[in-house]
């Protein structure tokens, strides 16, 4: 078929142009963000890499936690590296369709292309700063291998999950009103205390849990922490909970990019 | 071939919904050159993005047998911070095309020397225009698109998008929209007038011609 030709296009066909133009997205995004400039695309984890060795360190110096005996340094890559899977999703995903929108004038490039491929961006940032700083702290003795990787990386998944329905959803909305913008900055800043990032649910008051319950990063973060030392503590989350949150996101998010699609314009 | 059947399109403006096309209806076959004149506003690029496909309709139904290019001339397709190689290499990427042999022929016809590997926001309103047209010639289409070509450029320039266009691709379908009737004329050979959201097709050029003089006397 040649290129640009639509009529009889199975799914498996349409399949295949999606993983194309997301690849090309992707290699396009990480080019103008990092540039060719110094380190280039590595800043990719490094800078998630160094906003968590700072705050590991910083909660190792104070023993800013509120929960007895726990392996400090693994408390703090869990946490904060969590917070920025789920929170720098939708920063990238608010307002992105503008300066984008040239490319829309190829028919097969879609807004939704071009939220999951900063979605994509964030999430290999996120994940290899937080797998990369587990193995060096590894190596550095300061804390131990996860005990059960499994967990762990179904608990990292699903907020994840979370993060990328979040950041899609408001950045489809952000078409409608420039508010979300304006609004997602502070909201992001006062979910930080109920996102279980520098704490842990067991050591909180029993008052508290029931509407940290809400929260489904809360819910994330524990499991990621049952993962990494379940052993030092006792986790609470509920799966199923965060599960049918993340699912009618999901719809939610995808409904929004359908709305979004049909009113945003391709421009010069 | 390509068939608009009763397109309508609006847009929300903050004084209401604006009607840009209201039922139109569009046949273009293989190797059909087709001329839409029409004045500033008439709604001549939203015709073009239906036909495209990078925007749907509101109602009514757009087919196409033939593979459709982007709107040509559009500098815009581009993302300035990118340089030209790799606007090149992300275009080929996305129409699924090998990109390493198509280097030498946007260099040659682009003229751009080293331009081309300094960031697009550095180049000249010409500059752009060559590197945008040279790279739309990279994917062969059945039908082009094209939204006002000869708007930036020199003459050689223009002489060398003519040749690339009109002879190297004759056997092609093309749709041009202008307001300019002196090119559309020398182009085409059917044509139709875009005004008030209605298009009608006229049996010649020369009949498109005059109803559009009417129109903008």
């Amino acid at each position: 078929m040649p290129p640009g030709a639509q009529n009889s296009e199975s799914l498996l066909h349409s399949f295949a142009v999606q993983r194309r133009v997301i690849g090309a997205l992707l290699m396009r995004e990480i080019l103008t963000r990092y540039g060719r400039h110094n380190i280039g695309f590595l800043w990719l984890f490094v800078e998630p890499m160094l906003f968590t060795v700072g705050v590991t360190a910083i909660w190792t110096a104070t023993k800013a936690i509120h929960g007895g005996n726990l392996p400090i340094t693994a408390f703090a890559i869990t946490g904060y590296s969590s917070v920025l899977l789920w929170r720098n999703m939708p920063a990238r995903c608010i307002a992105s369709i503008e300066p984008n929108a040239a490319l829309l004038h190829h028919r097969n490039v879609k807004i939704i292309d071009i939220f999951i491929s900063r979605v994509l961006v964030e999430m290999m940032g996120a994940s290899i700063s937080f797998f990369g700083l587990t193995i060096f702290f590894h190596f550095i003795g300061w804390t131990e291998l996860p005990e059960d990787i499994i967990t762990l990386l179904l608990g990292w998944l699903s907020i994840a999950w979370f993060g990328a329905a979040l950041a899609i959803f408001l950045g489809a909305l952000a078409e409608r009103s420039e508010l979300v913008d304006k609004l997602w900055h502070p909201l992001a800043y006062l979910l930080f205390p109920f996102s279980g990032a520098g704490f842990i649910v067991d050591s909180t008051p029993q008052a508290f849990q029931n509407f940290l319950y809400f929260f489904p990063m809360v819910h994330g973060v524990e499991i990621v922490r049952d993962g990494y030392f379940g052993s030092a503590f006792h986790p609470h989350y509920d799966v199923a909970y965060l599960v049918c949150f993340c699912l009618v996101l999901s719809l939610l998010a995808v409904m929004e990019v359908r709305v979004a699609t049909r009113n945003v314009v391709p421009s010069t | 071939m390509i068939r608009l059947t009763d397109v309508s399109r609006s847009y929300r403006t903050r004084h209401g919904s604006k009607r840009v096309l209201n039922r139109v209806g569009l046949t273009v076959h293989r190797g059909d050159k087709l001329g839409v004149l029409g004045r500033n506003g008439a709604g001549k690029s939203t015709l073009i993005r239906m036909i495209s496909g990078a925007e749907l309709p509101d109602s009514g139904t757009v087919e196409r047998t033939m593979s459709v290019s982007w709107p040509l001339a559009f500098g815009g397709a581009f993302q300035i911070a990118l340089t030209g190689l790799d606007n090149l290499r992300f275009i080929c990427r996305v129409y699924g095309v090998p990109f390493e042999d198509k280097i030498d022929r946007v260099d040659d016809f682009a003229e751009l020397g080293r331009y081309l590997r300094e960031p697009v926001r550095s180049y000249s309103a010409g500059m752009r225009a060559r590197l945008a047209f040279a790279i739309s010639m990279l994917i062969e289409f059945d039908c082009f698109l094209i939204d006002e070509v000869v708007a930036v450029g020199d003459a050689r320039f223009h002489q060398k998008c003519l040749v690339e266009l009109f002879e190297k691709r004759a056997d092609r379908a093309m749709i041009i929209v202008s307001h300019d009737p002196g090119y559309i004329r020398e182009h085409c050979n059917l044509a139709a007038v875009l005004s008030n959201g209605h298009l009608s097709r006229y049996d010649s050029v020369d009949e498109a011609f005059e109803s559009y003089s009417a129109e903008i006397a």
